[in-house]
């Protein structure tokens, strides 16, 4: 609201002070119960003993391979949804065909499925009685109680973060531009690497953090295909499990404080990406919160 | 247009669209439909009997009461706490109002299995928040109670997240107007702010309440897991699987996959109807 504007209105539009500190009050008690003491009960859980017993943990050859497994599992998965996220939008956002709706529908599946029942579908298919599983076996491939299970989890409860970002983002961004180049005697790749991505960079980039944040936190989904093979098939959420159950909750905290800096680091990035696009205006992104259907 | 009719040939301007769909449908129906057919297919080799006996069976009963009940408040305590938070970050001006903002992400970005062992030790009777409710007889970990607190944690963001843009794009014309025509404040928030919030509102409980019926991890260490108590749909379909009992989990999976559907579709519907709102607003 303008200063000229507010000066119209003198006080139709607020409510009387003792009201508006109620629900600042109201608010700010609600958020400091659930996020503020968690957050800040997270680090203190994790320094209880010391930082000697702190950074002892963060050594342990088990935390480095969970941590290993976990930079395995993003790094693949982060890039094949990226990669997936910018075809589906540009096949979205730059052509008409029959059944988008659906598509948009089936594209954003995953978040609405238990990330229990993510896991079991790999199973299912993967498992030692599932579809593939005898012909894997006979290959000696194992994917369920392995990496690749553990990966293919991740792959899919991170798979449409970034194109949710990007389908909306294009189609406002429309194809006048893409349309020029090309008339302009552009070919293929050069339009799309010399004017769409440019475009869809802060998109782009925002999917990439939420969906690495997904993938390096992912429990629930990775926890139902990892045998739980400490040094082998386990992540660092679920060596944060392991820790916390066999009663070391020094430990458990001190590598949970590790994935709580990175869902600080990815808060961080995210202001910073969406502070930088409402400066930008015009032609800018919007993000679509994970919270909101994309299209 | 990327496509023209010129004649009976399309030309488009625009390369890859054969490329780019393929690959879509492709890498769809890889990671996403088919294994998520597998689900269904499977159920289908049960008999009738076989599939009653496991998702009627008492434990799964209680499991889905508690899924929903608490599901239910969980999203109802957003709802309002939600709304309260919204209306505060887009109306009013108070020290560290960016960093809230930000901060109402944090349930989506904090992974669910730190946010588990977080609120477990938080709320259990030696820990700061449950130590205080101790000597009011009040338990909160390993009780249903404790379920509820870790579902409230992880749908937090849902409501504020919806009503937010629709509250900032909200005409103050129309709050003059009604205030010149003679309605006090509240009158002003109740009918003329909160209808046009309705449909976002619905949308965001609606989600929330999704996200909470499939949630594992920060369930999984506040819930003591007991059958029949503290048992919510996604634990009971975890300890089958660990059971090695592939068709009683993969059962239970099919009926929360087809109301997770149903869920989805309501929020489609919402939507829609949302959307309708906005356009009847700006004509």
């Amino acid at each position: 609201m303008s200063a000229a504007e507010k000066t119209n209105a003198p006080h139709r539009r607020t409510e009387p002070p003792f009201v508006r500190w109620l629900l600042i009050g109201i608010a700010l008690a609600f958020i400091a119960l659930f996020l503020v003491v968690p957050l800040v009960s997270v680090f203190t859980e994790a320094l209880r003993q010391g930082f000697g017993v702190y950074f002892q943990t963060l050594h342990d050859p088990l935390t480095l391979s969970a941590i290993q497994l976990t930079l395995i599992a993003a790094g693949i998965s982060v890039p094949l949804n990226c990669i997936f996220g910018v075809t589906a939008a540009w096949a979205i956002a730059k052509f008409d065909f029959r059944g988008k709706n659906i598509l948009l529908t089936l594209i954003d599946l995953p978040f609405s499925i238990s990330p229990v029942i993510s896991g079991l579908i790999y199973v299912l298919v993967f498992g030692a009685q599932g579809w593939f599983g005898s012909w894997f076996s006979d290959h000696n491939l194992k994917i369920i109680f392995a990496v690749p299970g553990i990966v293919l989890a991740t792959i899919f409860v991170t798979f449409p973060f970034v194109a949710r970002e990007l389908i909306p983002l294009m189609q406002a961004q429309g194809r006048t531009e893409e349309e020029a180049a090309r008339v302009l005697g552009a070919s293929g790749w050069q339009t799309f690497w010399r004017v769409t991505i440019p475009n869809i960079k802060w998109g782009l980039l925002y999917g990439v953090i939420l969906c690495n944040a997904r993938a390096m936190g992912e429990f629930g989904a990775v926890s139902v295909v990892s045998g739980h093979i400490q040094g082998q098939t386990n992540t660092i959420p679920l060596h944060v499990q392991i820790l916390y159950e066999s009663d070391n909750f020094a430990g458990a905290f001190a590598v949970a404080s590790l994935l709580t800096f990175l869902a600080l680091v990815t808060l961080v990035l995210k202001t910073w990406v969406e502070y930088k696009n409402t400066a930008l205006r015009g032609t800018a992104f919007t993000p679509v919160p994970i919270g909101k259907k994309a299209v | 247009m990327a496509t023209r009719q010129l004649g009976a040939k399309k030309l488009r301007v625009l390369p890859g669209f054969k490329l780019t769909l393929g690959f879509t449908l492709f890498y769809l129906g890889l990671i996403v439909l088919i294994p998520l057919s597998a689900v269904f297919i499977k159920t289908s080799t049960l008999t009738w009997a076989q599939f009653s006996h496991t998702v009627f069976s008492p434990q799964a009963l209680a499991a889905y009461r508690l899924s929903f009940g608490a599901s239910f408040f969980a999203a109802l305590v957003n709802a309002i706490f939600g709304l309260i938070v919204a209306w505060v970050l887009v109306r009013y001006n108070f020290l560290g109002k960016k960093l809230v903002d930000a901060l109402v992400d944090l349930p989506f970005a904090l992974p669910t299995a730190v946010a588990g062992i977080t609120l477990a030790t938080l709320y259990s009777p030696n820990g700061w928040i449950g130590g205080l409710l101790a000597p009011l007889g009040i338990k909160v970990a390993y009780t249903q109670l404790g379920v509820f607190v870790a579902l409230t944690f992880i749908g937090l963001p849902f409501i504020v997240r919806t009503v937010q843009p629709v509250l900032e794009d909200f005409d103050p014309e129309l709050e003059d107007a009604a205030a010149s025509l003679g309605a006090n404040r509240w009158q002003v928030f109740w009918r003329v702010i909160f209808p046009t919030l309705t449909p976002a509102l619905l949308t965001g409980f609606a989600l929330a309440f999704a996200r909470a019926l499939g949630e594992y991890g920060s369930v999984v260490f506040i819930s003591s897991n007991i059958p029949m108590k503290t048992q919510i749909v996604p634990l009971l379909i975890m300890n089958e699987l660990d059971g090695f009992q592939y068709a009683k989990a993969t059962a239970l999976a099919v009926v929360m996959l087809v109301i997770s559907f149903l869920i989805l579709l309501a929020v489609n519907v919402l939507q829609w109807w949302s959307n309708r709102y906005n356009t009847n607003n700006l004509a």
